[in-house]
Parts: structure tokens; sequence; C-alpha cells
């Protein structure tokens, strides 16, 4: 709690309900004898509510009500021992004990604590966990008599927060002031509770407007973050919105909208949907992602019916041969590539399905492409597709190789994609740095590589150890031996 | 093998209770809706449940059929229905769906809702909205502490996470400090308490408050763990980012291990069905190795393999008395290890071939060279690379972070690109993901955090303290800087390697990675025990944005014992991994202590990752 004793004092006269002087420092022993005191009092009235002829047999084994029980409840439970001062005021208020769950089953769990070593421990132990069905039972039972209890009484805020922890049911309503809520937040947010701290705010959220809740807020950043989290889990969405906007959090607000597009199965108002979305204030750069978000999937609707149309006419050979293993739609760009590359290649670049039409629209870097094109056609063996894809003109007609991505990138795509070796070959010889190249060839069994950059080098030795790796009596055996031969190479070792 | 315990190492608390104090609380819920019902589980409780009960306990006590609360409509035919959940929205939307339905269908039938481990206000109030309150009833199941081995708790609660690191929902600190409070009434008082982060300083302190309320519960109570170190995730989330090569880590990387048991597919277990497995200090196999960096595992694997041969082969010239010996009393022994041997060496070969396929070594260069923070243009490019070629997106976004984290912030260029490019090949919906990781301080863009700290500071002078605090809190999510590259430097991260770091021979903490680097959480813990407070640290405390959030607490105690003085209890909240647990193991040997983990989830990166993803709606 943040004010000062003086202030509490000031607020307690001022409330026109009775003030409670619950001083913490009071004798915990007089309390105790009270609170025993009451509770036996209520023993009559207990057993009354109670018809059946079992034992009542709590987790330690002491049967329900018994006065160690009792003393044990209150000592492991601060909060009851102001229970048990209410009790003596009203008879009516009871609740707490009205709550108590009745075992049918005669099955305790008394032999689990029974003759321990360390007794001491134990004790606090089976507290912690009767108080469990105490407290659950309370909305059943404790509805009415508890919603009495609380307008008799006044719980401060602290000892509200308190009894909100430990999960007892607890009225919030006579918390209208605003100072009082207020007052209950920080007393809540001071706790560190989360569970506690949304429990005060859903009492707010009813209780006040939103505007004032939102004001109130601002200032609160600790129990602002609960709210936007609680509003998210129920899926307030417009409530969230709403303080966003309040907030000038336009970011925020833009993909708290945007998100919502994740609920929308079908495609076409999934598309509509984000059409919304373009407008929203993102940052510049997100904008051109959301923009790019609906373009691709405007797309990708009149792709898949096409497609769908062309699969299901059985006419397209491409679509026989490689029936298609799942819709494109909401696929990512570079998947949707390749499934253009894979099915499109060759369409002109008016078509929205053709390769060359998304590269332009979506401004897909050359090395991306190329990549993505690349694993398309090998897949398909299509390696006059991947030859085109690699040469280039010059100004003045003569053809040159050229991959943005590097020819050794090429060459292990090939190699996933089971290249023959005479197209492996062709490529590992355009891998410029010498290593990279042999180890590659190697790798990748290009004899002709091989020999031919040994003979290169003029490395004789190197040579002399790799007619070990090819088969014996082979055309690169033979032409190993032929250059070994050679009286035309000045080897250098 | 490698790393026996010191033989004056202090004996471990029995955590087996917390297994049957769960167990007969459970039973206890049951009883409480006497007859024949049918039991609804999540399907997240059902390994925790699995490690402390079993069908025949549940059908001892009127349990019918199971289900597992999926959002299907429901069969069951019983008159009484249980369900048994995590405290979230959309299961008291299932429940609520199902009650109805029934009113309409005018069936009557009770319903019983057990949370796990609390229930939520928010929850009830959903209970109350769909006009089904009063109609179910409530009970609480406190099982949050569910022991995975003998020096590992668990509270199974990976959205712990999410929900405080992204969200800053502080839901889970209630349970964290209940669940502190019943280890400390279940054996003895903490001596010496450390902490550091804002979530470690919130859970110590309501827990103090619990204590104080149930004061006298462990006054006078013999201390049996001397020290509890609690530590927040993101005061290190570099380590968690990283690659793990020690054993047990890497198989969490390559199978997921989950609830301390894992599913070793046919790839593993060479035969055409899969095999659960329990992995612990019980499985004697996996118990050596688990902890060794993994170039250790085959050779020591292989030893093994040859010293099982030559027992088996004792059995040649037995007679037939020592042959009844053998197979009465070795024979199962042996089996059982052949057993486990065949699975662990199964596991190593599939990983092998795995890490082999995704150029493994390539992606641990990469890693160290952001650790150490060089080539980083090399490193931004094989990231780039990861992207263009559609590999894995939860290992894309992992280098990304680990870029930003190591580097405080990525350029705003290369932001720009990498964003784009994982844009298109992963789906453009992951803008929310990039929009939680910037939130969470996990992926940021370099530049707006400088002048945010001006502005905060700014404002700072213009209003007084408590009103300042709350707006520096509202920056402080995006104004925190990681400062990895000072703390690595006061702390040592990176070790000085003359030669090679014999990985068979550790010498500290950064063999769990390969020798390149300490993991920075155990690094501190280390110097915090050292020094028993935060006493000349106050730098990296300041780095780690931590000022206000590193605490010491001491009570004189005589009491503690000696050998109690050596028991750390380490608490990571948000979740540790198990090469954090192998490197404090690694400590502990060395320094004669013995580590107890408590964390809130065991985690790796991938877990991480898909925490902060939005795409699974």
């Amino acid at each position: 709690m943040n004010r000062t004793k003086g202030d509490e004092e000031e607020y307690w006269n001022s409330s026109k309900f009775k003030a409670f002087t619950f001083d913490d420092e009071d004798d915990e022993l007089s309390q105790l004898k009270e609170s025993k005191r009451a509770v036996n009092s209520l023993r009559d009235f207990v057993d009354d509510d109670d018809d059946d002829d079992l034992e009542r047999v709590s987790w330690t084994g002491e049967p329900v009500g018994s006065i160690s029980w009792s003393i044990k409840e209150t000592a492991g439970n601060s909060g009851l021992a102001h229970e048990g001062r209410e009790q003596l005021k009203s008879r009516n208020s009871f609740s707490s004990y009205a709550q108590l769950p009745k075992p049918t089953s005669t099955y305790s769990l008394s032999s689990f604590f029974r003759g321990r070593t360390r007794p001491g421990s134990f004790q606090s132990l089976s507290d912690a966990l009767s108080d469990t069905p105490a407290k659950s039972y309370a909305p059943e039972l404790g509805r009415p008599k508890g919603e009495y209890r609380d307008y008799s009484n006044d719980w401060s805020p602290s000892d509200t927060v308190r009894r909100l922890r430990k999960g007892k049911v607890c009225s919030l309503e006579r918390f209208r002031s605003l100072q009082d809520k207020l007052q209950l937040l920080e007393e809540a947010v001071s706790m560190h509770d989360g569970n506690v701290i949304t429990a005060v705010l859903i009492f707010l959220k009813r209780t006040l407007s939103k505007e004032i809740l939102f004001r109130e807020l601002e200032v609160r950043q600790i129990a602002l973050r609960h709210l936007i989290h609680f509003l998210k889990e129920i899926g307030d969405q417009k409530l969230l919105l709403d303080l966003f906007r309040f907030l000038d959090r336009t970011e925020e607000l833009a993909l708290s909208h945007y998100r919502e597009h994740l609920n929308i199965q079908d495609p076409d108002k999934r598309k509509e949907f984000l059409k919304t979305c373009i407008g929203l204030p993102f940052s510049a750069e997100d904008s051109a992602h959301i923009q790019d978000h609906y373009t691709l999937l405007e797309r990708q609707i009149i792709i898949e019916a096409n497609d769908r149309h062309l699969e299901s006419a059985g006419q397209t050979e491409i679509f026989r041969k490689h029936p298609r293993k799942a819709s494109i739609l909401n696929m990512p760009l570079v998947t949707t590539l390749f499934y253009s590359c894979f099915y499109h290649y060759t369409e002109a670049e008016g078509t929205f399905s053709s390769p060359i039409n998304l590269k332009k629209t979506f401004k897909i870097p050359d090395k991306q492409y190329v990549l993505t094109a690349l694993a398309a056609r090998a897949k398909l063996r299509a390696w006059n597709d991947v030859d085109a894809l690699f040469t280039t003109k010059n100004w003045l007609g003569y053809t040159k190789k050229r991959a943005p991505i590097g020819f050794h990138r090429v060459v292990e795509i090939l190699h996933k994609n089971n290249a023959p070796v005479q197209i492996l070959q062709e490529y590992v010889n355009l891998v410029e740095d010498v290593d990279t190249k042999l180890n590659l060839a190697t790798k990748f069994k290009c004899h002709d590589v091989v020999i031919d950059t040994y003979r290169d080098l003029k490395d004789r030795q190197q040579l002399l150890a790799y007619r070990s790796k090819v088969d014996k009596g082979s055309a690169e055996e033979e032409k190993i031996d032929a250059l070994l031969s050679s009286s035309q190479i000045r080897w250098k070792n | 093998m490698a790393f026996p315990h010191r033989l004056d190492a202090p004996e471990l608390p029995d955590f087996s209770m917390l297994k049957r104090l769960a167990r007969d609380q459970l039973i206890y819920l049951l009883e409480q809706l006497p007859g024949k019902k049918d039991l609804f589980i999540e399907a997240d409780l059902m390994s925790p449940l699995d490690r402390i009960a079993n069908v025949s306990i549940l059908k001892q006590h009127e349990v019918d059929k199971l289900y597992k609360v999926e959002n299907k409509p429901v069969l069951s035919s019983n008159e009484q229905l249980c369900f048994l959940v995590r405290p979230r929205i959309k299961n008291m939307r299932y429940i609520a769906s199902l009650v109805n339905a029934d009113k309409v269908a005018g069936r009557t039938r009770k319903y019983k809702v057990i949370f796990s481990p609390q229930k939520f206000y928010a929850c009830e109030m959903v209970l109350e909205e769909e006009g089904i309150y009063g109609d179910v009833s409530c009970d609480e199941w406190a099982f949050s502490l569910l022991p995975l081995d003998v020096d590992l708790l668990s509270m199974e609660l990976p959205e712990f996470f999410r929900d405080y690191f992204l969200e800053g929902d502080q839901r889970w600190i209630n349970t964290v400090a209940q669940a502190l409070h019943l280890l400390s009434t279940l054996y003895g008082p903490f001596p010496n308490c450390y902490g550091i982060g804002r979530c470690a300083k919130m859970a110590y302190e309501l827990w103090r408050k619990l204590e104080e309320e149930e004061d006298g519960e462990t006054k006078g109570r013999r201390p049996e763990i001397g020290h509890i170190f609690l530590l927040d995730r993101d005061v290190d989330f570099v380590t968690a980012l990283c690659s793990q090569v020690v054993y047990e880590g890497l198989v969490d990387d390559t199978f997921r291990i989950k609830c301390g048991s894992v599913d070793f597919g046919p790839e593993v277990t060479s035969s055409d069905k899969s095999l659960k497995v329990l992995l612990n200090a019980e499985d004697k196999v996996f118990h050596e190795i688990r902890n060794e960096h993994f170039s250790n595992v085959f050779g020591f694997l292989s030893q093994k393999a040859r010293n099982l041969q030559a027992q088996y082969d004792r059995r040649r010239g037995m007679d037939i008395k020592q042959m009844k010996n053998f197979v009465s009393q070795e024979l199962k022994g042996l089996k059982q290890e052949h057993r486990l041997l065949s699975l662990h060496i199964g596991a190593c070969e599939s990983i092998m071939k795995k890490k082999t396929k995704q150029d493994f070594q390539e992606l641990i260069k990469t890693e160290h060279a952001l650790l150490e923070g060089f080539n980083i243009r090399e490193s931004t490019s094989y990231i780039e690379e990861h992207i263009d070629r559609q590999v894995s997106p939860i290992e894309s976004l992992r280098l990304m972070c680990l870029l930003s984290i190591t580097e405080n912030g990525l350029i705003p260029k290369d932001y720009r690109s990498l964003k784009t490019q994982y844009l298109q090949s992963y789906g453009p919906e992951h803008l929310l993901t990039f929009s939680n990781l910037r939130r969470a301080g996990l992926l940021t863009e370099q530049g707006p955090g400088d002048t945010l700290t001006a502005v905060e500071s700014k404002v700072s002078k213009l209003v007084t303290d408590k009103a300042a605090g709350k707006i520096t809190d509202a920056f402080s999510s995006l104004a925190k800087r990681s400062n990895f590259r000072a703390i690595s430097k006061k702390l040592n991260l990176i070790p000085r390697v003359d030669g090679e770091y014999d990985l068979k021979v550790p010498r500290d903490m950064a063999y769990v990675f390969s020798g390149a680097y300490v993991p920075l959480s155990c690094r501190i813990i280390e110097q915090v025990l050292e020094r028993r407070s935060w006493q000349g640290l106050d730098e990296v405390v300041r780095l780690l944005n931590c000022g206000d959030f590193a605490f010491t607490d001491m009570t004189k105690e005589d009491k503690a014992s000696s050998e109690s003085l050596r028991l750390i209890l380490v608490v990571f909240l948000g979740g540790c991994t198990f090469s954090e647990i192998s490197a404090l193991r690694f400590l502990g040997r060395e320094k004669g202590y013995r580590f107890i983990f408590l964390t809130t989830a065991v985690t790796n990166s991938a877990r991480l990752m898909e925490a902060m993803s939005e795409v699974k709606a």
C-alpha cells in the first residue's frame, strides 16, 4: 500500500463504511484464540449442515472441525482470522466453513502424513493442501452467503488483494469511488500477482467507462500490459483496438487488426480482409509487406482456380506427370515462385502465373530468383532450362556463363536433384576457386575435371594419387596414364 | 566415465516426495466427485500426469473413460464429467460449449473442472459469461513441481516464457512463489538467496510475503539446501539461442525431450516402431554420456560395447553352476545395458546423419563467429542464404536473433533486407513474429534504442520518481540494449585457447559449446557464489540492465550444515537448457557443489522461437 498511515486514517474516517481496524502487528495469539472460539461456536452449525454419518477427515487425518484442525486451518491462513471474528458478529457469515467439502469416501491421506520423521514441515504442508478444497468449493456453496458477507464488512484494499491471491471469493463491489478502485489496483500491482491484477482489471473494466479506464492505465504500465493481454486472450478485439487508438499506439493497432486474418479460412474473404489492412498506419516498410501479402493472395487465388481446372481436365502434360501435392493458397512467395517455375515456366510475362511476372511484381532479387528457378527446373531435369538460366550474351554476341549465387551452389543444387555427371561436370568447371573446384569434383566424382585440373596445375603427385581412385581399366585411368607419360608437360613435382 | 562426483559431494534431497504429494492430492480431488466419471485431460498435462500416476490409479478412483481435451464433440454418456486442464480461456469456452449443449438437450450432468496448477479469475469470468458458473464446480490441483530427475524439477509451464517476457503478464509469479514456499516447507529455509532479473525479484518478494503470512512454518527447521539463485531468462538469451552440442542438449534439439522422455523413431530403434524412452539418471548409459560433448560420445559408446561383449563372452568356459549364476544374476542387467547401448548408438547415428545433411559444421562456425564478434558480414550473408534456401524457418529466426543480441541490434539496412527475405521465404504473416521479437528484445534494429534512451532520460528529469519509473518501464522493452560484447569481455566468456581445446578433459564450462563460449547465465551464478554477493559485479549488472533487480539476502543461520551449504537451487524463470544444466553440473564437480535445477520448463532455441511465432493461430 502506498498510503502513509495518516492518509489511511483519513481514508477510513471519510469512508461511509465502518472502519475495520485491522492491525498487522496485532497480537497473533489473541487473534488465534478468538478465531478458535469462533470456529468452535460454529461447530453445531456446521455439523447440522452435514447429514452424512461419515467422519470428516482432513488431509492431516484429523476430523474436520476438530479443534486442532481448525487451529491449523487458522494458523495456516491468516485471512481466516478475520472470518472468525466476523463470524462472531453475524451467524450468517460462516460461509467459509460451510464451503468445506464433504468427503463422501472415508479415503484419507492421513496415512501418508503420519509417522513422518520431520513432523514440523508436514504440518504446514498439509495445511496448504487442505486449503485447496475449501476455496474451490466457494463458487458453488459460498456465493449467496458470501455476497451478504461482503456487503456487511469491509476488507481493506490490501486484505482484499490478499484474499484474491489466495483464490477466495471476494466481492469488489464496495470499491466504488475511483480513488478506491485505483488504490485496489495499485495494491494488486504491488503484490506482483498477475492473476490478481487481472481480477481487479476485470472489475474496473466493468465499472468504469473505457475513457476513464484507459486514462488511468496509461500511467500504470504494468496494469496496462495485463489488460492488453487479457483482451487478446478473451478476444475482445474491439476494446483492444479502442485502447490502442486511445494510447496512440498506431502500429500495434494496425498489427492487431492484421492478425485477425489468421482466423479467416476462406481465401476470398481473407483476401478482402487483407484489402482493409492496406490503409492502416503500419510503418512504411510494413505497409509494403501488407500490400504484397494482399497481391500475393490475389494471385494465388487466380492461379489456384486455373490450375485446379487444368489438372482435373487432364489435358496438360505437366499436371498429369506431376500431380500437385497441395494447393498453392497461402503459401509463401518463394514457394509460389517455385511452383510457377515448375508448372508455368514458359509462360509469357503477361500471365499472372508466369515466373517473370512474379519476379517483377514482387521485386524478387536476382539471386533468389535464380536459386528458386534452378531448384525447380533441376527437379524436372530440364537441363536446357538450367543452361539457359546462366547463359548471358554480351554486346558482341558472345555467350558467357554467369551465376549470381556462385557456381559451387549451383553444383550442390544440381547434385541434390541427381543431375548426371556430364551436367555436373560442366558446372564444376565453372567454379573459379581451384580448391573449391577440386573439392566438388572429387566429391561428385567428376573425374575429367579433377584430371584436367591437376594437369593444369602440373601436379604429377596428385594425379598419381588420383589414379588409384578411378576404376581399373576405365577411360579415366587411360587418360591419366597418357598424361603421366606425356613429355609435353613440365611437371612441378 | 569422465566425471564421477567428488567423494565429498553433498547428497541430494529426495524429491520423489513431490510426486507422491501431487498424486495424493489428485486422488483427493477425484474423490470430490464420487461415483463413476469420465476424465477429460488437456494434452499438455498428459505427460506430467503420466509421470506421477497411471491409469489404474485413476480407475481405482472411479474414472471410467479418459478423453483428451480437444475441439471435438463429446461422445461421453457418463453422468459425471471431470476436466483436468490448464487455466486457459479456450478450455473454458470448450467446457462451456459442452455444458450448454447438454442444457439445450435437456441433459443434466455433474461437471467438475480441476485447474492445474491454479485457476485464474479470467477463467471464472468466462464461465460466468457463458452462463455456466455454478453449473460446474472448480478445484485447483497445485501440481507445480515435477521432478524430472534427481536434480531437476520442472514446473512444466512453457507458456511462462511468452506470457511474461512477451506479454508482460505476471500471472505465473504467484505459482512460482507457491512452489518455492512448498520447497522451503519441505526442505527447510534457504539461508542464502540471490537473484537477478525483474521477474526474479518479484517472485522472491511474493514468496517472502507468503512465508511471513505463514510465519513459523519453517522456523527451527534445519536448512537442507544452503543457497537459492533466481535468474530471469532475459538476462541471458544468448546461451539459450545457441546450438547444443552436449549429448542431452543435442538429443533435445534433435528429437525433443518432452517431460523427461523422448520418442525415438524407427531410424533410431532400427526396427519398424518408435520407442518412448525415459532419459534420466536411472538410465546408466545415458547417465554417463548426457553431459559429454558429442565428440566424446562415440568413443565412449564403442568402449562400452566392447566391455559388454567381453562380459557376454565370459560365459564361454563356464560350468553349469557358474552359468546358472550368470543367467540369474547378470544376464538381465547385461541385456538391459545392451538395449540402452544400442538405443543411444542409434540416436547418435541418427543425429550424425541429420547434422551432416544440414551442414552443422558451417552452422557452428557461424555461431562461434557471432559469439566472438568477427566476420559479421560473412555471418549475415550466411543467414541470408539460409533464408533464401528456405531452410527451417525457426533456424533462420534463431540465427537472426543471435546476430541481433550479440551486435546490440541489426544495422537498419540488414534488418530490412533480412526481414523482407524472411517474409518472402516463409510467409508474410511472420510480420507479426517480427513485431513480437522486437517487443521481447530478441530481434531489434540498431538506432531507435539509443534515441529512446535519450528521450527517456529527458522525461525522467521532468517527472519525479514514481511516474518516471512508470515511463521508464514503458520504454524499457525497446530501450534495453543487450551489451553482450561488453559483458562477454567483462566476464571472460570467450576463453582464450592456446592450441586445441581438449573436449575430453574440459577445463571450464565452455566445453558445453565446444570450448568457444562460457554460458553467460552459468558464469553469473559462478561469480556470485564465489563472492557470496554481487559485490564487484556492479558494472556487469548495469550492462545487463538489471541495476534494480540484482539482490542478495542472507540470514545468519548457524544451523546450516556445511553439507547443505554446498547445495544450490538454481531457479530459471522462463526456462533453462540442458547445456546450462550440464555446465553447472560441471562447475559443481569442480567446486564440490551440487546444483539442483528448478525451471519453469526445459527449453531450447527452437522452443523460444516457436513461443514468439505467431503463425499457428
